[in-house]
């Protein structure tokens, strides 16, 4: 078969390569190699790896024609327990109070698998809402964005929570997997990253190669019909919300493995950024197409943008009119190609 | 009811005898009896509301009657989902329903029956392509089935195209009947000559066919029996060689006297 169903998304994956592409140009061309140095692409990579979850997370759910506006919520709320876990089973309150963690090498993973845990929770709870009470997935993860990030609030009060063990950054989020090779001293292969990226290749695999793909095409394209060829859309459903849960549950705990700390306040708008990301990269609102491909591009756009705005000295909240005009602009560009398509 | 004389020598397909149905306070079938035998096709027609499509979506497990019998194969039969009907070989077309756009011709004919790989992959999901592209292209070589271009999402091509892999499809996997409602209601002329075919076809392979249309010379042209419906009930059988459109138009509506066309056929 010459053409397959991900084809014509492939196809407006070139254009969002092609805005990716001229991004990348215009800063290689205001900055130089300081950009598209490797410690600096680095980062780039560093940075997407959390966005990337969340799109690919959300690009299964819409490619269903669903949405999940909760993923941000799930992210906060995933590393709050994450952390407070983690701190929990790492010693007494006394102990850890005093930054001695006698029992990190059980708190840490604990924290980690209770962490992702809660995203599956959420995940399925989004699904059973939307399955069970038959409701648009709009309100119902409108609804769950403000139930879960108030959990997350009631938790910590509201601020950030500190005083995990240093452990889980410095031999875990943190460790070079590149340390000790030739490569190390130049690159940093960290273990988020190395996740992000590996979830994404599995990720295009399932959705262009396996039933899993095929029946979330097919629900996104017509639900009636697929329901109708003998496919438990509900059970399908339910699966794709855990799948999207889950992830931002992984990317919740990038945050204690990066930075030692699950933060209430930032992530508030990672949910319309992963959503932006997944749209760019050609997966339509409407569902029946998308791809991964498309979403790991569209999620590295906003992060190359504030990237080089720093190192360029623009003011980075420049990234927020970049991306918005990107997106309006890669909509409509899709949608033309899209009657001129069905016309044929 | 009368049967007719070489009825009574074969077994039907399919025997559905007083089923009745409604929604809340609404009858939408009252006592109706339906057989289907090999090697036929039965065209049931009626006004709109006249209970066609509750009808084919009893006998083909979408909607569950309130009362009655159904007898399929020459077993008493209850199917509590399509996927049951499916799975006994009842397949259906739809008008419009049947079909995911955004998908090709090999993936929507397999979709929900999808051939996954032998050995871990296929406890994975995955999918074996190359496998169903074979089968669908013998298949719809056998069935003389032209679909240009069978990597092509369906939403790229005509109406007639896409009806023309619905009806595939249900033709593909049917080994007792096939039911389409309002199979050529969206087409043109040259893909509804083309499905009329098809349905000649697949009588001609023995397995029967029951189709609603609106459209009463293609109900004349392809039908061996013809099945009316008035107001949830069965008002008359006609046979399509003696009784004409008119006699086919006075049934449906009521206007005139019930009627009884030509020998072999009964009033109900």
């Amino acid at each position: 078969m010459e053409e397959r169903p991900g084809t014509f998304a492939r196809l407006s994956n070139s254009f969002t390569l092609i805005i990716l592409g001229l991004i990348v140009l215009v800063f290689f061309g205001l900055r130089g190699l300081t950009f598209l140095s490797v410690p600096n692409l680095n980062n780039v990579l560093v940075d997407t790896s959390q966005l990337l979850l969340l799109t690919i997370g959300v690009t299964f759910v819409i490619i269903t024609a669903g949405i999940d506006l909760s993923i941000s919520s799930i992210l906060i709320l995933s590393a709050v327990v994450a952390a407070k876990a983690m701190i929990a089973f790492s010693g007494t309150l006394a102990e850890t109070q005093s930054y001695q963690f006698p029992n990190q090498s059980v708190g840490i993973p604990v924290g980690l698998v209770l962490g992702v845990f809660t995203g599956v929770v959420c995940g399925l709870i989004n699904g059973i809402l939307v399955t069970r009470l038959q409701l648009p997935s709009f309100i119902v993860t409108l609804g769950t964005l403000g139930v879960f990030l108030g959990i997350a609030q009631l938790m910590t009060g509201g601020t950030t929570v500190a005083g995990v063990p240093p452990a889980i950054q410095n031999e875990i989020g943190l460790r070079n997997l590149l340390g000790g090779t030739p490569l190390g001293p130049s690159f940093r292969l960290i273990p988020p990253m190395v996740i992000a990226f590996a979830i994404a290749v599995v990720a295009a695999i399932a959705l262009n190669r396996t039933r899993f793909g095929r029946y979330t095409f097919a629900i996104g394209s017509n639900a009636a019909a697929a329901r109708r060829a003998g496919i438990d859309v509900d059970r399908h459903l339910l699966k794709v919300y855990v799948v999207s849960g889950l992830l931002a549950g992984i990317a919740g705990t990038f945050d204690l493995m990066r930075f030692g700390t699950a933060s209430v306040g930032t992530h508030q708008s990672d949910n319309l950024a992963a959503i932006s990301a997944a749209v760019i990269g050609g997966t339509s609102l409407f569902g029946g197409l998308g791809s991964i491909g498309g979403s790991v591009i569209g999620a590295f756009i906003p992060v190359v943008l504030r990237n080089g705005l720093v190192i360029t000295g623009v003011p980075s909240f420049w990234q927020n009119v970049a991306v918005g005009v990107v997106l309006i602009v890669a909509v409509w560009l899709d949608q033309r190609r899209r009657r001129a398509e069905e016309r044929m | 009811m009368t049967l007719r004389e070489s009825d009574t020598l074969r077994e039907p397909v399919l025997r559905a005898s007083g089923v009745t149905k409604h929604f809340g306070p609404v009858r939408a079938l009252h006592d109706v009896s339906i057989e289907v035998f090999a090697g036929e096709v039965v065209a049931l027609i009626g006004d709109n509301g006249a209970g066609k499509s509750t009808l084919v979506n009893v006998l083909t497990g979408v909607l569950t009657h309130d009362a009655g019998e159904m007898v399929f194969d020459g077993r008493a039969v209850r199917f509590s989902s399509p996927h049951e009907a499916r799975s006994l070989g009842i397949e259906t077309v739809y008008q419009d329903l049947a079909i995911a756009p955004h998908l090709d011709a090999v993936a929507n004919i397999f979709l929900g029956r999808e051939y996954v790989r032998p050995g871990l992959a296929g406890t994975l999901g995955f999918l074996d392509s190359e496998r169903m592209e074979r089968e669908t292209k013998s298949q719809l070589g056998r069935l003389r089935v032209r679909v240009p271009n069978l990597g092509r999402r369906l939403v790229t091509l005509s109406g007639g195209q896409r009806q023309g892999v619905a009806v595939a499809r249900a033709v593909m996997w049917a080994s007792k009947i096939v039911f389409m409602d309002e199979p050529t209601a969206a087409l043109g002329v040259a893909q509804t000559a083309m499905v009329l075919d098809l349905i000649r076809q697949v009588r001609d392979t023995g397995i029967p066919v029951v189709f609603i249309s609106h459209n009463m010379p293609n109900v004349f042209e392809v039908a061996d029996r013809v099945v009316v419906l008035r107001l949830g009930e069965v008002v008359a059988h006609l046979d399509p060689r003696t009784a004409s459109i008119d006699d086919a138009v006075s049934a449906m509506t009521g206007s005139v006297r019930r009627v009884a066309a030509g020998e072999g056929a009964t009033v109900g």
